[in-house]
């Protein structure tokens, strides 16, 4: 879990990047001085890399390089983990080593499990490509270090896999329903996932830690309430005036970059950390443990799908519901108020996206201004997958889009862990556009 | 052609078939030929023709109540819906498997039922579109204007003169979206004709068409065979069929029920049965003369 | 406030080079949807491949500089051939997911640290463009874009446009690939192929009808507009370093708006739209901290600065409901169609 949690973060950082890079864009327009301190001409080429002790930075730490030609040069790791050291040669080998006299008691250089060309203790030796730079990573742990047992790697992961897929689930089945009724690809899908985790951190500042499951509360009938202010103040008027399909997603892609930049104006550019987000684990048997939120957020996701299956199957407006998912012309003709069906298809789809961003801001964890952009393809693959407008297939899909996600990361590197899910949505889309439960004549 | 108002006066064509009249018969010279051609969709067979022969330089109906599977049996044979088994040929050439462009090139020219005017092209660009072989349709040839200028001015001559035709020449610059219902019908028929095409595949040309439009569309129709073409025809108005109809092909359920001269058909019992089940005694132009009765859904 | 300072930085996005990539990338669109009715939402990924493929050509295969942004240009051909080949004959906005999902699979490949040696992972490339850029590099060194300069050193011009021979040299190279660009897809669009695409655009069963072999115009069009993604994102490389984090999906969301600005089915909307975009952008992203310096505004300059970004998806919504045609277009050269 440290390396995931450490890659994510890692993300949240390049993602920090990125809008920095928009902003120099913006100001500077031109050349932005790419690293002003030990890369210089003289010294072109580069080895960094990061110190990290379960996913935090730990500045201070003396890293020293030395290289043929009597190359030496020591640095500190930054305030952020990083160092970054210039060398004179490109296609070298130079020796890179952590001081360990200068890490904080009790922890040592460890390795990692999940890498496979993780760095070997404190001493290491990096190699400067063509690329003239080279990337290696310090992780430092509690004392010795230890390796997990394949069975219980894939255990982990497959736990790990269910929890991201039932909370996708939530999110997957609110945008299904509501492209089965109105036909939107709804690009915003995410900052309503987005919208949960906000407001459960606005309210838990207001009214204290404690009040969590208040907060809690509180943020899903407000997330329930945005869906009802969406389809009230924008797609409802946008139906009457018989907006055309695609017209709608690029609607739904305006208000999404909207939404996101306003979350990032109010909450800013950082992460920001849930109370008990930090809760601790509990071993299960070998290696395989899980925190207790990770417990009740599982819980809590099975049984609002299982309420939400019970909804969709057996009350008169969940039927409604896909009778018009089915035929929205013989619906209407058939005496169901679509336009009150669709209205209650917004709300109840807001108010699982927006628990589902809840438990997202744990899964990652943290809450971050675009932290449901980052999983808006994941949605779209789990949807497509189960078959665009089909709810149930919605939660099948996300379970395996889930389980694919982080089992994949046994065997790729861990920051392509996503691109398993986007291939999978590339080839359903052109292989069964209909998705595993949709019937083949709903495409076309 | 003339462009009086005066109605052409239909001139049949005679002794198309060979041997008794029965469904799928023989043609002295056909054009199109389909052997057993069958479409499923899930459970539902919507079309299984044994066989059926289209005679050349004559105008055929094809009629047969709604779901009989007429419009799938033209998107199958113009390559625009694959069926499941079957084997059909245009001119003799095999047309299995060859795509719905390549069809086109052939000379085999459909238009659709529900109008695919080009809304926001001009009238005389939908035009300019039908025509064939144009160099300028080459990616790097259509950056080179002299290389194509010359083909542009000749099809923009053809294409006013067939515009002129059908009425259209004063909407020449006018978006297409803007042309009435109608009008559509017509610019989507003269299109299909800058193809110069051998056989001509209208599907349902006069629903949705103003009365006052219908004299003229049947005339073109009938000049279409003046000029050595041969059409084929979906239509529910019975009036029209028995109008300008040189040969009629019923199909009902997906097969082809019967076959014959337009009065001769309308008499057979298998005919009357397929349109109207128990309603034996009403007569069969106004049960499906759309002027008398309301029109039914349209077919899928 | 320095209301002079802040329009003379805004004026000079006129002729920056941010704004002549967007432009290309805004072209590009146009072929794609303007004209041909294609849904592509992976125009960062073309970018993408452009730039990465020029850095790349030069760093990791010692190219020059020109033939490394054929590098560029050819990986976008391919990657347009990849794409179009299954993905041409999906519905609309099937294609649209499927973009958008193939420019972020690139965009991970070039972020991850696998490739770390090649992509050079989360720092990016520099230093491709020789001396005179902002890192020098051996391989590249002489021979480089900057070195092919042919302007002496000094400054040139007046303010706002009082630049070094470099940016000029950079607004020079920009300003012809645009200018040839758009000649060559006014061209397109006025000759019988524009004609076809334009029909396919509105219809594609109708032009199949017609014999005309639509997956093979759909595909030209798919490539011709991501060569000009390929040009947007060389056109960023030539002025600064390449890093995956430019490329995200907000990018081609950014030209989207650029694009729908100025009116997606004409040639010069691209241009027009990424102007003004810029310049707004650049103009709010001043103005907006200067006012909340001065206290005219309810919030520090780092939020003031974020507004704008608000702004852009808000203009989005807008400029679809209510004027799909773009500020400069015809209203009747495009409603969307399908």
């Amino acid at each position: 879990m440290e390396l995931v949690a450490t890659t994510r973060r890692t993300m949240g950082r390049l993602f920090a990047a990125v809008g920095a890079v928009v902003l120099a864009f913006g100001v500077l327009g031109l050349a932005t001085p790419a690293h002003a301190d030990i890369v210089n001409p003289e010294m072109p080429f580069k080895v960094s890399g990061n110190v990290q002790n379960n996913g935090e930075p730990v500045a201070g730490v003396t890293i020293t390089v030395t290289g043929g030609g009597g190359f030496t040069a020591t640095v500190p790791s930054g305030e952020d983990g990083k160092f970054v050291v210039g060398v004179p040669e490109k296609n070298a080998d130079y020796t890179v080593t952590l001081d360990e006299t200068t890490l904080p008691d009790g922890i040592a250089v460890v390795d990692n499990p999940n890498t496979p060309d993780f760095v070997e203790g404190n001493v290491q030796t990096a190699s400067v490509g063509p690329g003239g730079r080279v990337a290696m990573n310090f992780f430092i742990g509690q004392g010795e270090r230890h390796t997990v047992a394949w069975i219980d790697q894939v255990v982990q992961r497959l736990i790990s896999g269910v929890n991201f897929g039932l909370m996708l689930a939530l999110a997957s089945v609110g945008l299904s329903l509501i492209y089965g009724t109105t036909g939107i690809s709804n690009f915003a899908h995410a900052e309503m996932v987005t919208f949960g985790a906000v407001a459960t951190f606005g309210l838990v500042h207001v009214f204290g830690d404690a009040a969590l499951p208040l907060a809690i509360g509180l943020a899903i009938a407000l997330s329930a309430g945005l869906g009802w202010a969406l389809d009230a103040g924008l797609w409802r008027p946008l139906r009457k005036r018989n907006t055309g399909l695609v017209q709608l997603m690029i609607v739904s892609i305006g208000l999404s970059l909207a939404i996101r930049y306003l979350y990032q104006f109010f909450i800013g550019g950082g992460t920001e950390q849930l109370p008990g987000a930090d809760s601790e684990k509990i071993q299960l048997f070998g290696e395989v443990s899980l925190s207790i939120v990770d417990m009740v957020s599982m819980g809590l996701s099975i049984l609002l799908i299982v309420a939400f299956a019970w909804w969709l199957t057996y009350t008169k407006v969940g039927k409604a519901t896909r009778a018009i998912s089915d035929n929205p012309s013989l619906a209407s003709a058939s005496g169901i108020d679509v336009d009150g069906v669709i209205r209650i298809v917004w709300i109840v789809g807001s108010l699982l996206a927006g628990f589902s961003g809840i438990l997202w801001a744990y899964f990652r964890p943290g809450i971050r201004w675009d932290m449901g952009g980052q999983i808006l393809l994941l949605i779209f693959a789990a949807t497509t997958l189960g078959g665009l407008g089909t709810a149930y297939g919605a939660l099948i899909g996300s379970l395996v889009v889930g389980i694919l996600v982080e089992g994949s990361s046994l065997f790729i590197p861990s920051d392509l862990k996503y691109v398993g899910a986007l291939v999978v949505l590339i080839g359903i889309l052109l292989f069964r556009p209909q998705g595993i439960l949709g019937r083949k004549e709903r495409v076309g | 052609m003339s462009s009086s108002d005066k109605p052409t006066t239909p001139v049949k064509s005679t002794g198309l078939h060979v041997g008794e009249i029965k469904p799928g018969v023989a043609k002295k010279d056909p054009i199109l030929i389909a052997d057993g051609v069958r479409r499923q969709f899930g459970g539902l067979t919507a079309v299984d023709v044994a066989h059926v022969e289209i005679p050349r330089n004559a105008i055929t109906a094809l009629i047969g109540p709604n779901g009989a599977g007429k419009t799938t049996f033209f998107n199958l044979l113009t390559g625009f819906d694959i069926p499941n088994e079957g084997t059909w040929s245009f001119n003799g050439k095999s047309l299995a498997g060859v795509p719905a462009f390549k069809v086109a090139r052939m000379g085999l020219i459909r238009t659709f039922q529900l109008t695919k005017a080009l809304g926001l092209l001009t009238v005389m660009d939908n035009m300019k579109l039908g025509s064939t072989q144009q160099t300028g349709e080459k990616l790097w040839a259509s950056v080179f204007h002299f290389l194509w200028k010359k083909k542009d001015v000749e099809i923009e001559t053809q294409a006013l003169d067939l515009l002129t035709r059908f009425k259209l020449d004063a909407k020449k610059d006018d978006y297409a979206a803007s042309l009435s219902g109608g009008q559509r019908k017509l610019l989507e028929m003269a299109r299909a004709l800058m193809t110069k095409p051998e056989l001509v595949m209208l599907d349902e040309p006069m629903a949705g068409v103003n009365p006052a439009l219908t004299q003229s569309l049947l005339d073109h129709i009938l000049n279409l065979k003046k000029e050595g073409m041969t059409v084929l025809f979906v239509e529910h108005d019975m009036h029209m069929v028995r109008h300008i109809a040189d040969w009629v092909i019923v199909m009902a359920e997906g097969k082809v029920v019967a076959e014959g001269d337009p009065y001769e058909v309308m008499k057979n019992p298998a005919v009357i049965d397929a349109y109207l089940g128990s309603h034996q005694d009403v007569d069969l132009g106004t049960v499906t003369g759309r002027i008398t009765l309301p029109k039914q859904g349209k077919e899928k | 406030m320095d209301v002079l300072g802040i329009l003379s930085s805004t004026a000079s996005f006129i002729l920056d080079p941010t704004t002549m990539a967007y432009a290309l990338a805004g072209l590009g669109l146009a072929v794609h949807f303007g004209f041909a009715g294609l849904l592509n939402m992976g125009m960062a990924g073309f970018m993408a491949l452009g730039a990465y493929g020029y850095a790349i050509g030069i760093l990791t295969f010692g190219l020059p500089w020109y033939l490394a942004a054929f590098v560029g240009i050819g990986a976008s051909i391919v990657f347009a051939l990849i794409l179009g080949i299954p993905t041409l004959r999906l519905r609309g906005d099937y294609l649209a997911i499927v973009t958008i999902a193939a420019a972020e699979i690139i965009r991970l490949f070039l972020l991850t640290s696998a490739f770390v040696d090649v992509t050079g992972s989360a720092d990016g490339l520099s230093g491709f463009n020789g001396p005179g850029g902002t890192v020098t590099n051996p391989i590249a060194g002489a021979g480089g874009f900057n070195d092919s300069n042919p302007i002496p050193d000094g400054e040139y011009g007046f303010p706002p446009f009082l630049d070094d021979e470099r940016t000029w040299y950079l607004r020079i190279v920009g300003g012809i690939i645009l200018a040839v660009g758009v000649y060559f897809v006014w061209r397109l669009v006025n000759s019988p192929w524009g004609r076809v695409i334009k029909g396919i655009r509105e219809d594609e069963e109708a032009v199949r009808s017609l014999g005309k072999n639509v997956f093979a115009y759909k595909m030209q069009a798919l490539i011709i507009g991501g060569v000009f993604g390929a040009l947007g994102g060389l056109m960023l490389a030539f002025s600064t370093n390449v890093n995956s984090g430019v490329y995200v999906t907000s990018l081609t969301f950014f030209l989207w708006t650029a694009l729908l600005l100025g009116g997606a089915a004409t040639v010069f909307g691209p241009l027009v739209g990424s102007a003004i975009f810029w310049v707004l952008q650049a103009f709010l992203g001043l103005l907006f901290p200067a006012l909340a310096k001065a206290g005219l505004l309810p919030f520090d300059s780092i939020q003031a600065a974020q507004i704008r970004f608000i702004l852009i998806g808000v203009a989005l919504v807008l400029l679809v409901v209510f004027r799909p045609q773009g500020i400069f277009g015809n209203k009747k050269e495009l409603t969307f169609v399908k």
